[in-house]
């Protein structure tokens, strides 16, 4: 009896052992610290540069609020989580961290004080930047005017509030690992591929999660959990695939906004105008060319058939006099637009993928494209949402998807619905 | 004859849709801000959803474009328009605002009784020494047209508007650059002396040629964040 509850404890206590090697690994240290061979201000200003780079301020500055300060609440299907303050204050913000500290952030997704970190700090992407370049960020964090404002604790829902939860989905979905250049490929493809995949963690939003929220880095597109926007697949040609793009379209579109082809609207209007259009024409280049190079993974596409029942016949008849009235004068009757303004409809893939949401909710809202250097007084689109109905709206968006040559399905006055309750910020 | 018809008719369609597509989007800030006055049109509908903000100076609205960037003033679609619009490009839509001049809208009926507009008027006119609530008309012009750059005119606003922002000044949802003035002086006011200012103001039209003044009789009754130089200008 005796030895059997020895048994039973040994047992148990390397269950537990294995346990915490599994789901609390060591750090990954990566490569030794090297001295920089910038000077300190090169240093900061390199910094400088790679937030924005990584778009930090758009999670760690509130509306209106003091920039890197935090507290801006980020709504998730786990409940909310809270940015911390991460200027150099150092009682409320990270002003007593090191660039080690830092870098065990960036890297490993570990606070200072080995708190595992929220995967909505990207660090699944961050995991992938340099050493150096991590210490360069570090350097112009503790550069800025500390600002002391505690952080507010996350409201999360049990059991996503537990570090247990944590530590298990970093087994299954977290590997700490900086980029490896790709030697078969180009020093420009290489940078680019560094930043979509690191810093720029374009996979936060382009690629779908599993329930437990776990990222499947493929950018392959998916639905934005709570904020209610489709993020288009960029490795199918049928979505925002850019194989078929010329790579200065890609560059134009994101260092502006705008494109003969396309317009950023929602979450990507705010990529471009607070990261991308700050970065050196040659990184964007660099990701275009990345961007461009992505096989397409896409099935190929089958055509649906069109439905052509009296009642569908109908609906594009009706979709087709609201275009004529509200939208053909800048659109044009053709769908071609007049871009850089008015982008094309004909052929626009935002308008076709499965998921109608984002024709809808541009319809609904309108909106402007980013104020941006290189598109500084854009145009804007009337909110279609207070002049027409849901079926009017279902109906326009409907003939969008199946005009010139578009080929999409028609949507419903209930999906239309659905988007009018969506928050606008 | 009807074939030739339609085949005429079929002629004019196309060629009026080619004209269509020659015809080239105007590069004019009219064509550009069309996703404003969707809205704010020229031809007002007078609810309180679109307020009335043709006239106003130029520098109050574009104090009003960054209240609603940067979260001073909550209206989830003006945030979602304008937050990604550089300063200079929503200086430049203030502006455009500032100058146009559409004829003024007309008298609000009211059901408020005589009482209530005698004292909306009053508060209007003379303010409340005893309540420390100064006229409208110190801050807001002898016309209550407004006076620039940044103090806005108050007629031909709706009723209702006007009872929305003093409702948000109250509950601080709606701010300005501090010392926020207006909050201050909404918190002195009771709801009935809103509903009695916002009441007698709806009834009251604008002249079609009032402008914003160019200067105010000094000094201000109040310190206001918004207004420059209110400082040097308040009295001691």
């Amino acid at each position: 009896m005796k030895k059997w509850l020895i048994a039973t404890g040994v047992l148990a206590v390397l269950a537990g052992a294995g346990a915490k090697v599994l789901l609390w690994p060591a750090d990954d240290l990566g490569p030794p610290a090297a001295a920089s061979s910038l000077g300190r201000e090169q240093l900061i200003a390199r910094g400088a540069y790679l937030a924005k780079a990584g778009d930090c301020m758009a999670c760690h500055t509130t509306r209106g609020g003091v920039q890197y300060a935090g507290g801006r609440a980020l709504q998730t299907p786990f409940g909310t989580i809270v940015s911390p303050n991460i200027t150099p204050d150092r009682d409320t913000g990270i002003g007593s961290w090191t660039a080690a500290d830092f870098w065990r952030a960036l890297h490993n997704g570990k606070s200072k004080d080995g708190r595992l970190l929220y995967p909505a700090f990207p660090y699944p992407n961050y995991t992938k930047v340099r050493r150096e370049d991590s210490d360069a960020l570090h350097a112009y964090f503790q550069s800025l005017p500390p600002h002391r404002q505690a952080n507010a604790p996350h409201a999360l829902r049990f059991p996503y509030n537990q570090q247990v939860a944590l530590a298990a989905w970093r087994a299954l979905y977290f590997r700490p690992a900086v980029y490896q250049n790709d030697g078969a490929q180009s020093v420009e493809w290489n940078r680019g591929a560094y930043l979509v995949q690191g810093l720029g963690h374009c996979s936060a939003c382009h690629s779908s999660r599993t329930t437990l929220g776990g990222s499947e880095e493929g950018l392959s597109g998916g639905l934005i959990p709570v904020l209610g926007w489709y993020a288009p697949s960029l490795t199918s040609n049928a979505e925002a695939g850019l194989g078929d793009w010329d790579t200065a379209q890609i560059v134009e579109l994101l260092h502006t906004g705008v494109s003969p082809r396309a317009t950023v609207f929602g979450p990507m209007a705010e990529v471009v105008r607070q990261s991308l259009q700050h970065l050196e024409r040659a990184d964007v280049q660099a990701m275009a060319v990345y961007l461009k190079s992505l096989p397409d993974t896409a099935p190929p596409a089958r055509p649906a058939p069109r439905d052509t029942s009296e009642t569908a016949t109908r609906q594009l008849a009706r979709g087709a006099r609201l275009y004529e009235t509200h939208c053909a004068s800048c659109h044009q009757a053709d769908g071609k637009g007049v871009p850089p303004g008015y982008p094309p409809l004909a052929g626009n893939r935002a308008l076709l993928t499965v998921s109608p949401v984002n024709a809808i909710r541009i319809v609904l809202n309108g909106g402007f494209a980013p104020g941006t250097a290189g598109n500084p007084r854009p145009y804007g689109m009337p909110p279609f949402g207070p002049v027409l109905d849901d079926s009017e709206v279902a109906a326009v968006v409907s003939h969008l998807r199946a005009s010139w040559g578009n080929d999409a399905p028609a949507v419903s006055a209930l999906e239309v619905n659905k988007y009018r309750s969506v928050p606008l910020e | 004859m009807r074939q030739q018809f339609s085949r005429l008719i079929i002629l004019l369609a196309g060629t009026a849709s080619a004209l269509a597509t020659a015809a080239a989007v105007p590069d004019t800030l009219e064509q550009r801000i069309k996703a404003c006055t969707a809205c704010h049109a020229p031809k007002e509908r007078h609810d309180a959803f679109f307020p009335r903000i043709a006239g106003k100076p130029a520098g109050y609205l574009y104090n009003q474009l960054l209240n609603f960037r940067d979260g001073r003033r909550q209206y989830p679609m003006m945030t979602y328009m304008v937050e990604h619009l550089p300063d200079a490009y929503l200086h430049e839509i203030a502006e455009y605002f500032s100058q146009q001049h559409p004829t003024p809208p007309p008298a609000q009926a009211s059901a408020a009784g005589a009482a209530t507009l005698a004292r909306g008027r009053q508060l209007v006119l003379q303010g409340d020494a005893s309540q420390k609530i100064p006229a409208c008309i110190g801050c807001h012009g002898q016309q209550l047209a407004g006076v620039a750059p940044a103090i806005p005119g108050l007629l031909g606003l709706p009723r209702d508007y006007i009872n929305a922002q003093f409702g948000a000044w109250k509950n601080g949802v709606r701010r300005a650059h501090a010392p926020d003035c207006m909050a201050l002086i909404a918190q002195r006011l009771s709801d009935a002396d809103v509903g009695a200012i916002s009441s007698w103001l709806g009834t009251q039209v604008a002249d079609a040629g009032a402008r914003p003044a160019a200067g105010i009789a000094l000094p201000l009754p109040l310190h206001c964040g918004s207004v420059p130089g209110s400082t040097a200008q308040v009295a001691p």
